[in-house]
C-alpha cells in the first residue's frame, strides 16, 4: 500500500486531467441547454422578486431606520416583566387553550362523519364525493381570523367566537385529512366483514373505523398543537385568548409585558407539543403492535 | 374436507371467559378515556365561556348573516347586478395582486434564509453541537411565534405597509422552512458526501456538489407548499395594517357592507383555489421529475 493522502490523489488527477478529459469526454461536456434552461428560470425568479420589491414600495432607508427601531424595542423588552398582572396572563393563557382545545375538539367531530362521505372506498359515487370535497376545500381557504370576524358577529366578542372560528377552519382541514386516511386504510378487514354477511354500516363500523381511529387520534393532536398558536392570534380581532392582551400591549409599547407574554406562549407551545408529541406516539405504537 | 371439530368445553369456556374480560377491559378503558374528555370540555368549555344557550340564540343570526352577504342577483338584470356586486373589481383586484407579491416574496426570502440556515442546523454535516443547537433554537423562535405577531411588532418599527407583510411572512417562512430543509439534509445518502470529503472538498463544495443534487427537488416542492399557505397568512395581514387584501375585507366586515364581504370572500377563495391547483401540478412534475432520474 502506498498511503496515498487524498490530497495526493487530487494532485494526481490534476496532473492527468487531459487524459481523464479524453476518457470521459461525457463526464466533462458542459450541459449548455440545462444551464440556459436553469438561467431562465432564475432570470425569472429574480426578475418576479424584483418587480414585487419595486411594486411594494421596499425601500432600504425605511429597513434600515426600522432595524435601528427594532434594535430598541429588543433592549427595552429586558427584562420581561408580567407588571403585576400575572394572574391575568394567565386566565388569558388558559382561555387560549380552552379555545384551541374546543374548537379542535368540535371540528374533529363533525368532520369525522362527513369525511367518510369524502372517502372513495366509502361513497363510490364521484359526483357526491366532488361536492363534498370542494365544500371542504371552500372552508378550508378561508383563514381563521376571518371566521373570528364573522362569528364575532353572531355571538359577539370573546373567546366563543374564536372556539367557533377554530372549529370551523379545521373542519375543512380534518374533513380532507381523515377522507385521505379512510382510502389509504387496509382493505382486508373491511372486505373480511362484507364477506362474513356485514351490512354497508358494519363495514364502516367493523371494518374501517378501528384502522383509522389511532391515525386520526394522531392527527387531532398535531392540530390541536398548531391550534394552540392559532388561538393565540385569534385575540386580534377580539375573539378571546391571550392575542388580545398581546395586540394591546404591542399597540402600547409595554415592551416588557410583550416580552413576558412571548415567553409564555412559547413555554407553554412547547410543553403542549412534548405532551401531545408522547400522546400521539403511544397512539401510534398501540397501533403498531 | 375437513370438518371442524368443537372445542373441548373445558377451553371453549376458558376462551368465551378471556374473550369478555378483554372486552370488559376495554369497555373501562374506553369509559375513563371518556369521563376523562368529559372533564377537559366543561373545564375547556368554563374558560372559554362557552355559552350554548347565546349560540343557539343566534345560531339564526349566523345564516341570516350569510344570507345578506349573498348578492342579489336577479335573472333579468344579471349584468348590472354582477357590475354593482363587484363595483370595487378594479381596486380588489389590485390588492390581491399585492397578495399574491407578498406572499411570494415572503416564500422567497424565508426560501433563502432557510435553505442557509439549514445546510447549519443539519446534524449530519455539522460537527459543531453549539453552532448547530444556535441554529435549530433560531428556527424554532421564527416558527412559533406567529407571522401576525411579528406584523404587529414590524407595523411599529418599519411603517403601515405591504413591506412589513413581507418581512413578518419571510421570519417566519425561514423558521417553518429552515426546519423541513434540514431535515431533508439529515436523510440524505452520505455516500456522495463521503467520497466528496475524500477527494479533499471544501464544506461548500461538498454541500454544492453531494448534497444539493439530492435535495432540491425537495426543497423547492416544500417551498411551493408553503407558498400555498403563505397566500392565506397575506390575505389576513391587512387585519394589522401589514397590506393586501385583508384591510378592505376587514372594513367590510366592521362595517356591515355585506355584499363587499362576499365579493371580497369569493375573490380570495377562488385565487387560493386556483393557487392550490396551480402548485400541485408544479409539485407533481418536480417529484415526477426525480422520479425519472
Amino acid at each position: 500500500m502506498t498511503g496515498r493522502t487524498p490530497s495526493s490523489l487530487r494532485a494526481t488527477a490534476l496532473a492527468e486531467l487531459d487524459v481523464i478529459r479524453a476518457r470521459h469526454p461525457e463526464q466533462f461536456r458542459t450541459d449548455i441547454a440545462g444551464r440556459l434552461r436553469l438561467l431562465a428560470v432564475l432570470g425569472a425568479i429574480l426578475g418576479l422578486a424584483a418587480y414585487g420589491m419595486w411594486a411594494l414600495e421596499f425601500s432600504l432607508a425605511r429597513i434600515l431606520g426600522g432595524l435601528g427601531r427594532l434594535g430598541g424595542f429588543a433592549l427595552e423588552m429586558l427584562p420581561p416583566s408580567a407588571g403585576g398582572r400575572f394572574g391575568v396572563f394567565l386566565h388569558a393563557l388558559a382561555e387560549t387553550l380552552g379555545i384551541a382545545f374546543l374548537g379542535t375538539l368540535t371540528a374533529a367531530i363533525l368532520a369525522f362523519p362527513v369525511a367518510f362521505l369524502a372517502a372513495r372506498n366509502v361513497v363510490p359515487n364521484p359526483f357526491a364525493r366532488f361536492a363534498v370535497r370542494r365544500g371542504l376545500d371552500v372552508i378550508r381557504s378561508v383563514d381563521v381570523l376571518i371566521w373570528a370576524l364573522i362569528w364575532i358577529n353572531v355571538v359577539g366578542l370573546g373567546p366563543f367566537a374564536g372556539a367557533l372560528a377554530i372549529a370551523c377552519s379545521d373542519v375543512g382541514a380534518f374533513g380532507k385529512l381523515f377522507s385521505e386516511a379512510i382510502e389509504t386504510c387496509d382493505r382486508r378487514p373491511a372486505e373480511g366483514v362484507v364477506a362474513s354477511g356485514g351490512s354497508a354500516l358494519h363495514r364502516i363500523r367493523f371494518g374501517l373505523i378501528p384502522g383509522v381511529l389511532p391515525v386520526l387520534a394522531s392527527q387531532v393532536l398535531y392540530f390541536f398543537e398548531s391550534n394552540t398558536r392559532s388561538a393565540t392570534i385569534i385575540g386580534i380581532v377580539g375573539a378571546g385568548g391571550i392575542g388580545q392582551y398581546l395586540t394591546e400591549l404591542i399597540r402600547v409599547l409595554e415592551l416588557q409585558q410583550v416580552a413576558f407574554l412571548v415567553l409564555m406562549i412559547l413555554v407553554t407551545v412547547a410543553v403542549i407539543d412534548w405532551v401531545s408529541g408522547r400522546l400521539r406516539r403511544a397512539i401510534i405504537g398501540g397501533a403498531a403492535r | 374436507m375437513r370438518r371442524l371439530t368443537p372445542l373441548p368445553p373445558q377451553r371453549a369456556a376458558d376462551l368465551v371467559g378471556r374473550y369478555a374480560a378483554e372486552r370488559a377491559g376495554a369497555r373501562r378503558r374506553f369509559l375513563i378515556g371518556l369521563a376523562v374528555m368529559a372533564v377537559l370540555v366543561v373545564l375547556a368549555g368554563y374558560a372559554a365561556e362557552v355559552r350554548p344557550l347565546v349560540l343557539a340564540a343566534n345560531i339564526g343570526k349566523f345564516t341570516a348573516y350569510l344570507g345578506q352577504i349573498v348578492p342579489v342577483l336577479r335573472p333579468a338584470h344579471l349584468g348590472e347586478d354582477v357590475a354593482e356586486w363587484y363595483w370595487g373589481l378594479p381596486k380588489w383586484l389590485k390588492l390581491l395582486g399585492e397578495t399574491l407579491l407578498m406572499a411570494y416574496l415572503g416564500t422567497l426570502l424565508g426560501a433563502v434564509g432557510g435553505f442557509v440556515l439549514c445546510f447549519v442546523a443539519a446534524g449530519n454535516l455539522v460537527r459543531s453541537a453549539a453552532l448547530r443547537f444556535a441554529a435549530k433554537r433560531y428556527l424554532e423562535i421564527c416558527r412559533t411565534v406567529p407571522e401576525i405577531v411579528f406584523a404587529l411588532i414590524f407595523v411599529i418599527a418599519f411603517g403601515l405597509g405591504p413591506m412589513v407583510g413581507v418581512l413578518a411572512l419571510a421570519i417566519h417562512t425561514t423558521g417553518a422552512l429552515g426546519k423541513l430543509f434540514s431535515e431533508v439534509v439529515e436523510n440524505i445518502d452520505m455516500k456522495p458526501v463521503e467520497g466528496l470529503t475524500g477527494t479533499g472538498a471544501s464544506w461548500v463544495e461538498t454541500v454544492r456538489f453531494a448534497v444539493l443534487p439530492q435535495v432540491l427537488s425537495n426543497f423547492a416542492s416544500y417551498a411551493l407548499l408553503r407558498f400555498e399557505i403563505n397566500v392565506r397568512g397575506a390575505g389576513v395581514m391587512g387585519f394589522v395594517g401589514a397590506g393586501g387584501i385583508g384591510q378592505e375585507l376587514l372594513i367590510a366586515i366592521r362595517n356591515f357592507y355585506y355584499s363587499d364581504v362576499s365579493a371580497i370572500l369569493l375573490l380570495i377563495v377562488l385565487t387560493v383555489f386556483a393557487i392550490d391547483l396551480g402548485t400541485e401540478k408544479l409539485r407533481h412534475h418536480l417529484i415526477g421529475a426525480e422520479g425519472t432520474q
